[in-house]
């Protein structure tokens, strides 16, 4: 069974595509290391320098609206996020996260419940959060079976490479 | 039961008799990808191990973003996609050519009743020629240039009416930025969004367009607008009849949401949210440092038109930089025809080449910190269009010319 753990970072409403990674940056290059540095960068510079592998964002309602620039579930996923928890997500972006291996969780009450800093685990297959610091425990809704597969493959590339053929075809 | 235009569309894609909440599987009609996310496309699909796309005569790339290319990192992206192109015997437009969302209706990619997906948000564009269109990811992207298919869960439908007599110095931008500021930013989030009512039935294609280009601000999936004799008459002129595509009398709607726009006042979205929309009155006098007159929300002829019809014989304020930037080639010969470049450049606006230029924050006028940016796309988050402490408000052609003449935001009321 696959658990994230880590700290997290908590963020408003509304975080769009630009605040994630500024379109600037994604005409460049390909290069997703290089992008991972400028994470967050419109809403909090220090983010990339200081996230760790694995830790979690924990954001309010339609968390990656704007663009539809897969660099934002990439740029998150290669700074080291282990997962991303919204009261809801905008539909591109949760469509990426999911082709990208990026986790995704919805959740209200985890919002409300959690600070800043606090240290969260979660359960990639029950979708079940736990606050370790507020010890608490929250449940996530669940993602449509073959959405799950994509994602527990990490990603579509990866699933394509091993299945073959796209789970819904 | 009856259905909706996007429940219609998706069964007879997917061959199932769909309703909304239902997941199905599409057969795409076109897809595109641009110089923003064709390149993870391309790497998605060779990372698959794809050797050859499922119809190169439905695939478009499009050179718009940064076109052209404003540094080595970029160029060398815009050569992958080249090759990828030619490889794969793949139609692209190039530099020059125009903003993928007004080539992609202008040269026949897009047909009442189609799917069409697009590696851009704004993709939900085409709503406006009743075809259900929808932006999506890069490796999904991949994923269509393998199979020329992608699932969908069939989205519910808001409808919303627009009414009233449209006021000549208001324009369907400044409607959809009402409508924007009153649904939010995620107020359509997972819907598709049909328009109608005696507003869209006089409105023009383009104006149609500008509409559900920014049905993706509310967090739409798609924008639509049923057939008409408007859209029977735009594809005439492309040499191809087509099929009506309406909803169904007894179709239903998650909600239905009317708006009386004989009243409305200019509207104005201001930093940093495309749903902070205020009456321009509220706003008027902030000074601005450059105007933008471009985009796939407000590029095209007519737009051009309006912005030209108070230009023509006055001068933009000193100081003050004003951008025109035709949507495509065709709308560029067509405005120079007209005399609408010549009006421009008298006043004493740039013209550039088509493209998407400065909105999505790569060349050909990015904002220092501290600038002010009146523009006539549809973003203006922080950082979009250069530096994080720029400001960019959105309006229509009418207002940014008028304040591009005045150096401050101004109603375009007091030009007539």
């Amino acid at each position: 069974m696959v658990k994230i753990q880590g700290k997290v970072w908590k963020y408003g409403d509304n975080i769009n595509t630009d605040l994630i990674i500024p379109g600037k940056y994604k005409f460049k290059t390909v290069d997703l290391n290089e992008l991972a540095k400028h994470a967050m960068e419109g809403i909090d510079p220090k983010f990339a320098e200081h996230v760790k592998k694995g830790d979690v964002i924990v954001a309010g309602k339609n968390f990656g609206c704007g663009s539809s620039r897969e660099q934002a579930p990439l740029a998150l996923k290669y700074a080291g996020v282990g997962a991303v928890i919204a009261k809801s997500f905008a539909r591109i972006f949760y469509r990426n996260s999911i082709n990208v291996g990026l986790p995704i969780f919805e959740s209200q009450e985890i919002y409300y419940a959690t600070e800043n800093g606090d240290m969260v685990e979660i359960d990639l297959e029950s979708g079940l959060a736990l606050n370790l610091t507020k010890k608490r425990s929250f449940a996530t809704k669940p993602l449509p079976g073959f959405l799950l597969k994509i994602m527990q493959d990490g990603g579509l590339v990866e699933h394509f490479k091993k299945r073959g053929r796209f789970e819904w075809d | 039961m009856g259905k909706t235009i996007v429940e219609k569309i998706l069964s007879r894609a997917s061959g199932k008799n769909a309703y909304a909440g239902d997941i199905v599987v599409a057969a795409v009609d076109a897809a595109m990808a641009h110089d923003g996310t064709a390149p993870l496309a391309i790497k998605a699909f060779k990372e698959m191990g794809g050797k050859k796309v499922w119809n190169p005569n439905k695939i478009v790339l499009v050179i718009d973003h940064i076109a052209p290319s404003a540094s080595e990192g970029t160029s060398s992206l815009h050569v992958m996609m080249r090759e990828f192109a030619k490889e794969h015997d793949i139609k692209l437009f190039d530099v020059g050519s125009g903003i993928c969302h007004q080539l992609m209706p202008e040269e026949g990619y897009v047909m009442p009743g189609s799917v069409v997906v697009g590696a851009d948000s704004h993709t939900c564009t085409y709503g406006a020629f009743g075809a259900f269109s929808t932006g999506i990811g890069s490796t999904e992207m991949a994923a269509v240039f393998i199979s020329g298919k992608l699932w969908f869960k069939v989205p519910k439908t808001l409808k919303f009416s627009i009414d009233g007599t449209i006021p000549h110095y208001l324009t369907s931008k400044d409607i959809i930025l009402h409508i924007i500021g009153i649904v939010k930013a995620d107020g359509a989030d997972y819907r598709a969004v049909e328009f109608c009512g005696q507003a869209v039935e006089r409105m023009s294609i383009s104006d149609r367009m500008t509409l559900c280009n920014m049905a993706i601000e509310m967090g739409a999936k798609a924008g639509l607008v049923g057939t008409d004799e408007k859209t029977r008459e735009y594809f005439r002129e492309l040499g191809a009849d087509i099929e009506t595509v309406k909803s169904d009398e007894d179709a239903i709607y998650e909600d239905v949401l009317n708006f009386e726009v004989s009243d409305l006042e200019p509207q104005i979205a201001c930093p940093s949210a495309v749903d902070n929309v205020k009456a321009v009155r509220e706003v008027e006098g902030a000074e601005i440092d450059q105007v933008f007159l471009g985009s796939c929300t407000n590029g095209r002829l007519e737009d051009l038109y309006l912005a030209a019809k108070i230009l023509k014989g006055r001068k933009i304020k000193d100081g003050v930089r004003m951008l025109v930037i035709p949507a495509s080639k065709r709308v560029y010969l067509q405005a120079l025809k007209e005399g609408l470049i010549e009006i421009f450049l008298r006043a004493g606006c740039v013209v550039c080449n088509p493209g998407c230029g400065p909105c999505p924050g790569g060349h050909m006028g990015v904002l220092a910190a501290g600038e002010t940016c009146l523009s006539t796309s549809n973003r203006n988050f922080v950082g979009r269009m250069g530096s994080t402490e720029a400001k960019i408000y959105l309006a229509s052609p009418l207002t940014a010319a008028a304040s591009a003449i005045t150096g401050k935001i101004t109603d375009p009321r007091i030009f007539g």
